[in-house]
């Protein structure tokens, strides 16, 4: 048997063993047993996610390219755990108290449940984590690799898709077997918790035993490792102050920020005194991690040929030197290494995918109807396995893209500083109640372009996503923004400078925006929650703590039922309770009805949240502050329904005042009309009768006296004959059996025509024109267009009161409309009659200016059929009316209308 | 010479049809067409009987007669109102400001006649 089919089936008997501990572990979850399941060292283990594939071999590779400075990987996380404990249980509290899922989910709760912002930092950890999970398959498939390498030296091993295709794809099948077994509110899998804690020791002895084997097998004890040391290049590096701190600093961040960080320290805690436990645990987890890796890089330096990849000496040392069973042991330590981090970083990223783009998404298009169905669960399920695999196939994806050149540790810090944009917001939100929203979504975004500028895309090679002109000389010739030299900083290591650079510009966008914009209600409820979230989740008890608590809720209480309400409810409690005084014991029953009787005032959430704020315990969830949120909102909402309402009524109130208004002047106008049209009639028919009497009873009339009185009574009948066409005309045009003339003519012409109709050009008005714009071809009725305007200079002639009364005749074309204003230079139409002036039998004055009041009632007829309209222009100076309609009037449909 | 009637009325032919008719019977007859001025005429012509038309350019004959009643030199003037709105309203607005007669166009000549007669001779 080969030592690489050897591999292989230990490799399938490590897996079943896998799945046996992980299914046990559900199991036992499930049935409520398995107390050595909540211990703190499996917590503490399964911590141990952060050393991936990449510390395990890639730590050996970086010693020994660059010395001591993977101390800073091991560094960061240390100095978080001891020093940063207090914020870690913080974020642990929080965690727990609201229900947290995610990173994505605990920014995006910080924040007034950002959708938005929860999608940002769920593509950035997609984007940040790809290449970090193609790591680890490069990794296993280099692991094997080597393996193959000794069965068959010089053999191109050209498997390499194929190998790291069935890895991933038994990676998903996993992670779906086990992080998606069950939709737990908690997202806790303890299945999975327990493989890794499992696989968290198969690592560290296999480490440990490989360094054992390097320094006493191989080396000749301590002594003789450390005079090789002193002898080798690691001895020599120079080690640059920046990058160290750099990327101490740097590995702190991503241990707070990667997702599947933050899914095994926050999600995946089941008590919050692990941390305790983790504090020196973890720090010591890293420490032995860390130990040999100086000898076993030093040991490969010197007995690995020239080219051999030090990322591999953890395996090659032990092949070299015909040790088949540590290699295999070691290889399995890198393959936990690497398939602990990739199950982790799938849940995470899954349960991120789904929670924030996947099912808002669904939930739209299915417009929430199918909220009351248990379909939410399948689909929500469905919905996790499918980003499982999504994720694990993008990272295969990316490793078979890249073609696994890239050093490891180069990958790994590339992704560090990625994920690192996700610390201001969440450490801000954290401990400042002033940041905001805003500010997050604004630092997170910046932070994550001037990463991706400066790092991730030059990161794929000159010329691939970056050219190598704008790598030079920067975009566009703009040398401050070459990528690698943003605002002129040379000479600074790659890494240092994006993390200088995207983190400096992350947090001044965070604190900037914040300090700008203002957090909605939500925000603030959350953002007082999760700063002082020590505050009120703390547990009380005891008898003087419930007194206090009465008196609290006394206070409360009087502010929303009213004092004497308020004061009357307690003191029956306690008489009910057999105390004296006013104050109950908060007892369950007591608080019920407290509950109860607010809820009345302030609705069911706001009661809950008020009550459980004071009482403690029991803290107030997300769901309860939304509940609070929407109940609020509910009620401005129906405060604004009322006010909307009562605007409405003031509103018809005052359109029935005008209404009424307008009624009574028509009314008035109309009584003066009859006396008007009463006039009108009388007076030509007065003067027809009286005339002909004279004609008939005076004797000896001579004949030109004759002939003048039988003109008056002949032109007087005229009179009456034109007054009765007025009133027929309106009333034809009125009921709408009008017949129009369609006709096309210059709209010059038409001008000229109704001015000649009204006595033509003459001293005693001046009209104005502009002959040109009037050059336009319309067409319509005609002669009843030339009615309105003879009308309109007629009016003008009648009452327009200048000394030297002037018309001026403007024409403008708007799109298919033309617009005629006849404005006059005379003081125009009373203010009190410009709304009802085109009503009938309105005229100005009582002056006998000759027409019944009918002229403009029916040039709006009129222009109503031609599909215009005519309006009275209020002007400080001048009376004018705007006469406006179609240049091509379409009056076939309105001749239909009114044909037959 | 006959007795003076003036005539205040804005329709020139139903003044000439008036002033016709009266001259022929041998008064002498004055005739204003617009309301504005009419009490100033009044008073200057000082005529025996006034004709007064109701709707008039500038003032309604109505305030005219209630200026005149409320004058001490024209307080008796015989007055004939003539309208041509012939609604009740306007009768009983002409009795209640103290019109003599009250006649509605179109009227018949003879009457008009007849009631300038009967207003001259008390």
């Amino acid at each position: 048997m080969s030592i690489l089919n050897l591999l292989i089936a230990v490799c399938l008997g490590y897996v079943v063993f896998l799945f046996s501990v992980a299914f046990a572990a559900d199991r036992a979850a499930r049935r409520g047993r398995g107390a050595w399941l909540r211990s703190p060292i499996v917590y503490t283990l399964s911590l141990s996610i952060y050393c991936t594939a990449w510390t395990f071999y890639g730590a050996v590779g970086f010693a020994a390219r660059s010395g001591l400075e993977f101390v800073t990987i091991y560094l960061g996380p240390t100095l978080v755990m001891i020093g940063w404990w207090g914020l870690l249980r913080k974020m642990v509290r929080i965690g727990r108290s609201q229900r947290i899922t995610s990173i994505a989910d605990m920014i995006s709760s910080r924040y007034g449940k950002s959708n938005l912002l929860a999608v940002i930092v769920t593509l950035i950890a997609v984007i940040g984590t790809t290449p970090y999970i193609a790591l680890q398959l490069q990794s296993v498939t280099l692991s094997i690799n080597a393996f193959a390498q000794v069965d068959l030296p010089g053999d191109q091993v050209s498997e390499t898709g194929t190998t790291g295709f069935l890895i991933a794809a038994g990676l998903a099948l996993f992670t779906v077997l086990f992080g998606t077994r069950n939709l737990d509110v908690n997202e806790r899998h303890h299945g999975v918790v327990m493989a890794i804690a499992v696989e968290a020791v198969i690592k560290l002895c296999a480490l440990l035993a490989v360094g054992v084997f390097v320094v006493w097998g191989l080396g000749g004890g301590p002594a003789d490792i450390l005079a090789r040391v002193d002898a080798s290049d690691i001895a020599r590096w120079e080690v640059s102050n920046s990058r160290w701190i750099g990327l101490t600093m740097l590995s702190a961040a991503a241990f707070l920020c990667l997702p599947r960080m933050f899914q095994v320290m926050v999600v995946e805690n089941q008590d919050e005194s692990h941390l305790r436990t983790a504090a020196w645990a973890f720090p010591t987890y890293l420490m032995l991690m860390s130990l040999f890796v100086i000898p076993i890089a030093v040991m490969g330096l010197d007995l690995l040929p020239e080219d051999s990849n030090p990322d591999l000496f953890v395996l090659t040392l032990p092949l070299m030197h015909g040790q088949d069973g540590l290699a295999i042991f070691s290889f399995l330590g890198g393959f936990s290494s690497a398939t602990s981090m990739v199950i982790v970083a799938a849940i995470a990223l899954s349960t991120m995918v789904s929670n924030h783009i996947v099912m808002p998404v669904w939930l739209r298009m299915t417009g929430g109807t199918a909220m009351m169905s248990g379909d939410v669960r399948s689909v929500a399920l469905l919905a996790r396995r499918l980003s499982i695999a999504a994720v694990v196939f993008l990272g295969y994806l990316y490793f078979r893209l890249s073609g696994g050149g890239t050093a490891l540790a180069a990958i790994g810090l590339i992704a560090f500083v990625g994920v690192a944009q996700f610390l201001p917001a969440l450490l801000g939100g954290l401990i400042w109640r002033g940041a905001t929203r805003s500010g997050a979504l604004a630092g997170v975004s910046i932070g994550f372009v001037t990463w991706a500028y400066c790092l991730f895309l030059p990161s794929f090679g000159p010329d691939v996503l970056i050219s190598a002109e704008v790598m030079q000389a920067g975009p566009w010739g703009i040398g401050w923004l070459r990528p690698y030299a943003l605002f002129g900083t040379e000479g600074i290591d790659n890494v240092v400078h994006a993390v200088l650079w995207s983190l400096s510009l992350n947090v001044a966008g965070f604190v900037g925006v914040s300090l700008l914009s203002f957090p909605t209600p939500v925000e603030r409820l959350q953002g007082a929650q999760f700063v002082n979230i020590f505050d009120h989740s703390g547990t009380s008890g005891g008898w003087n703590a419930g007194m206090a608590q009465s008196e609290d809720l006394l206070i409360m209480a009087q502010r929303i039922m009213g004092p004497d309400e308020a004061r009357k409810l307690f003191a029956r409690s306690a008489q009910l309770q057999g105390l004296p005084g006013f104050l109950p014991e908060p007892s369950p029953e007591f608080i019920e009805l407290l509950e109860r009787e607010l809820s009345g005032s302030v609705g069911a959430a706001t009661a809950h949240a008020m009550i459980s704020q004071i009482i403690g315990g029991a803290n107030v969830s997300v769901e309860d502050l939304l509940a609070v949120a929407d109940e609020t909102a509910q009620i401005m909402e129906y405060s604004s329904q009322l006010e909307a309402k009562s605007n409405e009524l003031a509103d018809t109130a005052r359109q029935l005042r005008e209404v009424n208004d307008k009624l009574t002047k028509l009314s008035v106008q109309k009584d003066a009309f009859l006396s008007q049209i009463s006039h009108e009639l009388r007076t030509p028919m007065t003067s027809i009768r009286s005339f002909s009497e004279i004609l008939r009873d005076t004797q000896g009339l001579d004949a030109g006296a004759q002939a003048k009185y039988a003109g008056i009574i002949h032109d007087e009948t005229l009179r009456l004959t034109r007054l009765l066409d007025d009133l027929l005309d309106l009333s034809v045009l009125e009921s709408g059996t009008v017949v129009l003339n369609p006709g096309r003519a210059r709209l010059g012409d038409l001008l000229d025509r109704a001015i000649d109709a009204t006595g033509g050009l003459d001293a005693r008005l001046r009209i104005l024109r502009e002959a040109a714009r009037e050059d336009i071809v319309v067409d319509t009725d005609l002669d009843r267009l030339v009615q309105v305007f003879i009308n309109l200079i007629a009016n003008c002639r009648k009452y327009c009161d200048a000394p030297q009364p002037e018309l001026r005749i403007d024409v403008t074309q708007r799109d298919d409309t033309v617009e005629v204003v006849f404005a006059d230079n005379g003081t125009g139409v009373p203010e009190e009659l410009q709304s009802i002036i085109f009503e009938k039998f309105v005229r100005v004055g009582e002056t006998k200016a000759g027409g019944a009041g009918l002229g403009l009632a029916i040039c709006r007829e009129i222009m109503t059929r031609l599909r215009g309209e005519i309006v009275c222009l209020p002007k400080p100076q001048g009376g004018g009316f705007l006469v406006s309609f179609p240049v091509a009037g379409g009056l076939q449909a309105a001749g239909e209308n009114v044909a037959d | 010479m006959g007795a003076k009637v003036l005539l205040i009325e804005d329709e020139p032919n139903i003044t000439e049809a008036i002033g016709f008719i009266l001259s022929r019977d041998g008064l002498t007859v004055k005739s204003h067409s617009n309301g504005v001025d009419a009490v100033d005429v009044v008073r200057r012509e000082a005529p025996d009987v006034l004709v007064l038309d109701v709707m008039l350019p500038g003032r309604s004959g109505y305030d005219i007669l209630q200026d005149l009643r409320n004058d001490d030199q024209t307080q008796g003037l015989p007055v004939l109102m003539l309208t041509a709105r012939g609604q009740t309203r306007d009768r009983e607005m002409a009795e209640k400001l103290g019109a003599s007669r009250y006649m509605s166009k179109p009227f018949s000549n003879a009457d008009v006649l007849q009631a300038v007669r009967d207003l001259l001779m008390p």
